[in-house]
């Protein structure tokens, strides 16, 4: 016990004298935190739309007037023929072409009914995907306002209509949803790689050999580079929620306790993670790859943009082994709708039986001889 | 004489090749133990095996009176190791790494700072007390390094290749602590290529191929090979050697 403190002693000196490190640690929050909610936002506007108008009757101007005035489209071509709306498609001047045919006010009057067309460009599939749905929804509106006009009687039809109430986030407000994410990515990023860098660095420049040769206890020295990084993976934390209640009055709704007791879960299953990567890199280059390996499939694939609800089932089988994907729920469930450990449990023992593995099979793969 | 390492056919083996083999010799206290060799001949790994770095294939060892397979934590406590590679924390002032090193082999806090204060007096790094040892010029570091491989004052010491790339009067400097540390009764286990040194140690074993080859003091080497200096010695040993570097 005598020599963890002089561990820790020499750990949070070498922290706190690496500037580098503690400029990135200050500014990365606040710079995430501000581009990343405000920027990458689900909803999607501003579709380039290359409308071909055969019909040119007072119906088909409206219609393409409804579209445009929705806010959602920009009206980029203006075209006489398909295949010139289609070009624009082609060249990506356009996300979408959309073909009214020639008779449709003469048709919906005569036949009362007649279809357009559209053409989506789905490189971009959010893009198209909303860009198509909301192009249906504004064309079916359109549909019920003619009907409404030209037949009164029509209305008497019984509909169903759905009233959605949205609980938790009631304005859909984006950085309601995504700070919460973000502070987890952010933390992850930092505790695991730099953990995983501040050891290498001592195999790399050899001083490891020379504890190796001293009587420190395997599980000392460990222990003595996982308490400055859990450290510092909460002060991360705490300037992160203090930065996103100061931009965006993202505020926990939950216990601070509960919250602060997942940290630390999540922050020792990260480190034992970073350990274990430690344990396999000879370099630091080495440590590089294979954390940001694990990195970046965590941020794509724990559910920080795109839900894990949603993925095949096999998917969401390895999703459940990301340590971040059960923090970045627990960390909305407690800061959006205030849930307590209850709620939580689950999550919390995910994290604490991939956390113990990854810890045990670190300090197994450490070796102080070879 | 008392011995403080004793080899009894040690070998180390990596898949099919040899890096050392049956090495069999003793050392005793106090004294200055040169390990010579040239390069790839097995001197780091022979080493290595000795601190307990490296697991032996076969053979036996005793190192300060515990053994080499089942002792090693002993071992430990009882030497001290300055590796070919720098070993210090560069971003750690002199005084910080000295009271790293002491603090983790148990030194009480009193008895740091005392000893701090002798090192950085015997050293005259006192003005360069707070001064990171990033910022130290290599001869410094080098002299550094060996006083903290010994700040726990323990009965060996060993010394892989620590005066490599350091100027003659600072090596000449370095071998003056090293006799200090021997004369304290400190056993001095070194590796080294310079010639020039080999001479000022009491006994000198000379490696070629993962075998020792050669084993007497450097006056009774001579006179065996009948040469004039350790320089002829080693060239006439070392010729030989089949495998490269």
């Amino acid at each position: 016990m005598k020599t963890l403190r002089f561990l820790l002693e020499k750990e949070f000196r070498q922290l706190l004298r690496n500037r580098q490190l503690m400029r990135t640690l200050l500014l990365a929050p606040l710079i995430q935190l501000i581009l990343l909610p405000t920027a990458a936002d689900y909803s999607v506007k501003d579709i380039g739309i290359a409308v071909t108008d055969n019909d040119h009757s007072t119906t088909s101007r409206r219609l393409i007037e409804k579209i445009v005035s929705s806010g959602y489209f920009r009206l980029i071509g203006y075209t006489d023929g398909y295949p010139q709306a289609l070009k624009m498609v082609e060249q990506d001047k356009a996300d979408l072409a959309l073909q009214i045919p020639i008779h449709l006010e003469r048709d919906l009057v005569r036949e009362n009914q007649k279809q357009v067309f559209v053409s989506i460009n789905a490189i971009e599939g959010t893009k198209a995907n909303l860009g198509g749905a909301y192009l249906r929804s504004i064309v079916s509106d359109f549909d019920d306002e003619i009907r409404l006009q030209w037949n009164v009687a029509q209305s008497d039809a019984p509909t169903v209509s759905v009233a959605s109430s949205n609980w938790y986030n009631p304005y859909l407000k984006f950085p309601l949803y995504m700070v919460p994410a973000i502070l987890v990515t952010l933390v992850t990023a930092m505790v695991a790689m730099q953990s995983a860098f501040n050891i290498v660095q001592e195999k790399e420049s050899g001083t490891i050999e020379q504890i190796n040769v001293t009587p420190i206890r395997k599980h000392i020295f460990i222990i003595g580079k996982m308490i400055p990084f859990l450290v510092l993976g909460i002060v991360l934390f705490t300037m992160g929620l203090l930065v996103g209640w100061a931009l965006y009055g993202v505020r926990p709704v939950g216990s601070l306790l509960t919250l602060y007791g997942s940290l630390v879960i999540y922050l020792l299953s990260m480190l034992g993670l970073g350990l274990l990567l430690a344990t396999y890199s000879g370099t630091q280059q080495q440590a590089m790859s294979l954390s940001f390996f694990f990195i970046n499939i965590f941020n794509m694939m724990s559910g920080v943009f795109t839900a894990v609800d949603s993925m095949p089932g096999w998917a969401q089988a390895i999703v459940a082994s990301f340590p971040p994907s059960h923090f970045i729920r627990i960390m909305r469930m407690v800061v959006l709708k205030g849930s307590g450990i209850g709620d939580i449990k689950y999550e919390l023992a995910w994290m604490v039986g991939i956390g113990a593995i990854l810890n045990i099979w670190a300090v197994l793969n450490y070796r102080k001889t070879a | 004489m008392e011995t403080v390492i004793t080899t009894d056919k040690l070998t180390k083996r990596f898949g099919s090749f040899v890096a050392a083999s049956e090495l069999s010799f003793e050392v005793h206290r106090g004294e200055i133990f040169g390990f010579l060799g040239a390069n790839g001949a097995g001197k780091t790994t022979a080493m290595r095996m000795l601190c307990g770095l490296l697991t032996p294939s076969s053979g036996k060892a005793r190192i300060a009176g515990f053994d080499i397979y089942h002792e090693t934590e002993k071992i430990k406590r009882n030497i001290g190791y300055m590796s070919q590679k720098f070993s210090l924390y560069d971003d750690l002032t002199v005084s910080e790494n000295i009271r790293f090193y002491a603090g983790i082999y148990g030194m009480s806090i009193p008895a740091i700072k005392q000893k701090t204060k002798e090192l950085l007096e015997e050293l005259q790094l006192v003005n360069e007390a707070k001064t990171l040892v990033r910022e130290l010029p290599l001869g410094w570091k080098q002299k550094l390094a060996f006083s903290v491989s010994i700040v726990h004052d323990p009965e060996i010491v060993f010394l892989d290749e620590p005066t490599g790339g350091v100027d003659p009067v600072t090596r000449r400097q370095f071998w003056d602590l090293i006799y200090a540390a021997a004369d304290k009764g400190v056993t001095i286990f070194v590796t080294t290529h310079y010639m020039d040194e080999a001479e000022y140690c009491n006994r000198v074993s000379i490696m070629v191929d993962g075998v020792i080859a050669a084993l007497d003091s450097p006056a009774g080497l001579k006179h065996q090979y009948g040469n004039q200096s350790m320089e002829d010695v080693f060239y006439e040993l070392a010729r030989k050697a089949k495998r490269g570097e």
